[in-house]
């Protein structure tokens, strides 16, 4: 029978895990607000009358939705830092291993919040943008006022479910040389020969986490299970 | 005469400063900023001690150079990065310029000049197996048919996928992140041999609890030449560091150092890795240069 | 200024092949890990979501914390914990008897595990959505439970969620890309070391991306087929 012992846990090691979760948390932050943005941007340009907006919007989608997100983050982690550095003009002594994990993960989480927004889109009735531009609104001002207020309430569970998915997928920013929640825990368990502990610790702490933000979710009212077959094929289509 | 000599002595004491500065060193004195790599577990090299601090002998060579560059390009407040590289990401990211310098047991290969500079040698190193004693591995040749863990992107790893191939041999890779998780692939007995070079094989076995049970054999089967890794046609910094190292290395404190990292108790456990410095090593301390095995 | 130099992909790798023949390599691992997790986790996950609608509140509860904790632990933990962890645990016989298993074996069944959690979602709400009328029809024309599941809810219920079950076809061959942390030399791990013995790193990422995107379409494909070919006329399968 295995021998545990989780004395490592404590002194040195949790600031350390600390500072893993802080990395952790500020990515699931971060590329939720900027996905959102973003992936509101792609789904109101793929709705666009410009015919290359949309398709261009389309195949940003596609494309961030084919790839794996360790495909991702290597990309912007081995080959673009500098072309990052010189497009955002951020300064060198920004450390360029976040700023490359930030960007990675919003513009991945983005391809996945516009269909989320899509269908929270195609959720709101027809008639409420009629209206709105019977009553002389422009197109955009009626998305920003009336259509998008709506839909976020509609689709306030999907967006959730795809936050707490964000925040498990943070753990992938192992593959490039940032130490997140669990690249701490992993490291700590090699280097002290105590892996499985920390294994059990690391997996029970997102459980933890996960679960609690789930059950938040389901509290915001589940979409029922119309409303997502809807959500997935409109997602899909 | 002697005041002449003194004064003719300091001018041509004067390091590149008076020309305009190039390359890394340029990308240094405009930013204020010197990002090194470090790696977790590459002992007694550069790794993590108790404290997740990062310690080890060619650590302590980039910190002498970093002081260098200091005092030659008039920087006393310069910022000091230090992030985690491991064997497979640390020419891209030298590529890249998200390291400027990294100093932690990397070998002077010629295939590695096409893509990155190196330094003088820091120290010789030569690659072996770890293996348990009861695992029947004597010889090098033994490991057909088993499977042997090996760092990815070590030199050790190209090697042993080639002599798959050559030998016609059927071996089975475990590629792993870093020296910690191949050694650990050997404790759990997923892999039956390690293959590495000798120091990090030595040190990480000093450190393991079981260490009786392990035996550090086979015929070595590379010879390799350590140094610090940077970025290619860059020869003002270049130039820089091979004087560091070089004075470092006549002038004794490279001697210093080895003891202290090779022959007396080291984080984060104290233990002693007993290995005198070799006869190649004190001819390499007399005649600083730069030459690799291949 | 970076050289390109789209040749290495028929170059030889020292080792007895190309580096074209090393991706292939790759992309075959990710397609035979996909497909053979998402059987998997087809049957389980259909097993699993049936028992979470069952009357019996002791099976819902397992199968409820199956799901619950699966799909709450990031997928590259699970798939450290099965490597590293589940071994310790066992017997000491058993513990080295899979450790010496081949990783690809362990590595799909962990993907397997991971996926047939959310489809067991997919497939509860699948036949949740029928909870009304269809069970109740069913019931009252004689049917006893078993046969009203098989006959009636499970047929319906799998054409329902056919979207959602097709886009998780696609993730699982994303999915698997996790598994190259542990060494596995699939078609992430082979673009890595592709930049590693080549250090042509936007050759080498572009192969594999556009790989990944043949994938993909590959997969969609063969989704849509199925979807046509079990088409019920009349049945709205999703508005």
């Amino acid at each position: 029978m295995y021998r545990f012992d989780f004395s490592i846990l404590g002194g040195s090691t949790i600031p350390v895990l600390a500072d893993g979760m802080l990395v952790t948390l500020e990515i699931t932050a971060t590329a939720l607000a900027a996905g959102m943005l973003i992936g509101a941007a792609l789904a109101i340009l793929r709705g666009s009358r410009w015919r290359a907006a949309a398709w261009l919007a389309a195949a940003y989608v596609n494309l961030f939705r084919s790839v794996p997100l360790v495909m991702v983050l290597l990309w912007f982690f081995l080959v673009v830092p500098q072309l990052l550095q010189s497009a955002l003009g951020l300064s060198p002594s920004v450390d360029v291993r976040m700023a490359s994990a930030l960007v990675a993960y919003s513009l991945f989480e983005a391809a996945y919040f516009s269909e989320i927004i899509r269908a929270g889109i195609a959720s709101v009735p027809e008639g409420q943008m009629d209206a709105a531009r019977a009553l002389g609104m422009p197109r955009l001002l009626a998305m920003r006022l009336i259509v998008l207020p709506q839909a976020l309430r509609n689709m306030a569970p999907m967006v959730l479910t795809q936050a707490i998915v964000l925040f498990q997928d943070t753990a992938l920013v192992y593959v490039s040389a940032l130490a997140d929640f669990f690249g701490q825990a992993y490291g700590i368990g090699e280097r002290s020969g105590r892996l499985v502990e920390m294994l059990l610790f690391a997996g029970a702490v997102y459980f933890a986490i996960s679960f609690s933000l789930s059950l938040a979710a389901r509290r915001l009212g589940q979409a029922s299970p119309a409303v997502r077959g809807t959500a997935s094929a409109a997602a899909r289509g | 005469m002697r005041p002449i000599l003194a004064l003719l002595a300091l001018a041509l004491a004067v390091p590149a400063l008076a020309e305009d500065l190039e390359g890394t060193l340029k990308k240094v004195k405009e930013h204020n900023l010197i990002v090194i790599g470090y790696r977790e577990s590459s002992v007694p090299w550069s790794y993590l001690d108790g404290d997740q601090k990062v310690v080890g002998y060619s650590h302590e060579v980039a910190l002498k150079i970093v002081d260098a560059i200091k005092a030659e390009l008039k920087m006393p407040d310069l910022k000091l990065r230090e992030i985690p590289i491991n064997a497979q990401n640390r020419i891209s990211l030298m590529q890249n310029g998200t390291i400027d310098l990294e100093c932690n047991g990397t070998t002077n290969t010629s295939e590695r000049r096409k893509q990155v500079a190196f330094s003088n040698t820091i120290a010789f190193t030569q690659t072996q197996l770890l293996t348990k004693k009861k695992s029947g591995i004597k010889e090098f040749e033994d490991i057909a048919g088993k499977t042997i863990a090996v760092t990815a992107g070590t030199t050790s790893e190209h090697y042993l996928r080639k002599y798959a191939d050559e030998h016609k041999v059927k071996l089975n890779i475990l590629a792993t992140r870093d020296h910690s998780q191949g050694f650990l692939m050997l404790q759990t007995g997923r892999a039956d041999a390690f293959f590495m070079d000798r120091d990090v094989l030595g040190s990480l076995l000093a450190r393991a609890q079981d260490k009786a049970d392990y035996v550090i054999t086979g015929q070595p089967q590379t010879k390799e030449a350590l140094a610090c890794m940077l970025r290619k046609d860059d020869p003002q910094f270049k130039a820089l560091v091979d004087r560091v190292i070089a004075k470092m290395q006549t002038s004794g404190e490279a001697a210093k150092m080895y003891d202290k990292w090779f022959m007396a108790p080291i984080p984060p456990d104290g233990v002693v890795l007993d290995a005198p410095l070799t006869k190649e090593m004190k001819e390499l301390y007399k005649h600083p240069n730069d030459q690799s095995f291949d | 200024m970076y050289h390109w130099h789209w040749g290495i992909f028929l170059s030889p790798t020292g080792t007895g092949e190309t580096y074209l023949g090393w991706l292939f390599s790759g992309l075959g691992l990710t397609v035979a890990l996909g497909l053979v997790a998402w059987l998997l986790a087809l049957v389980l996950g259909a097993a699993v979501g049936i028992a979470r609608t069952v009357p019996n509140r002791v099976v819902r509860a397992l199968a409820g914390a199956y799901v619950e904790v699966l799909r709450n632990v990031p997928l590259m933990v699970q798939l450290f914990t099965a490597y590293f962890v589940v071994p310790e645990l066992l017997p000491p016989e058993l513990g080295d008897a899979v450790k010496r298993m081949n990783p690809v074996a362990q590595q799909f069944l962990c993907l397997g595990l991971y996926t047939s959690a959310r489809i067991a979602e997919q497939v509860r709400s699948g036949i949740e959505s029928l909870a009304g009328h269809q069970r109740s029809s069913a019931l009252a024309l004689g049917l006893t439970l078993p046969q009203a599941y098989r006959h009636v809810l499970l047929p319906l219920a799998f054409r329902i969620i056919l979207p959602p079950l097709s886009s998780e076809f696609m993730t699982v061959f994303k999915n698997s890309a996790v598994a190259s942390m542990i060494g596995l030399l699939e078609l992430a791990a082979q673009g890595r070391q592709l930049v590693d013995y080549t250090s042509q790193p936007y050759e080498a990422f572009i192969a594999v991306t556009a790989l990944y995107l043949a994938l993909n379409l590959s997969a969609l494909r063969v989704m849509r087929f199925v979807e046509a070919k079990t088409r019920v006329p009349g049945f709205a399968t999703a508005k």
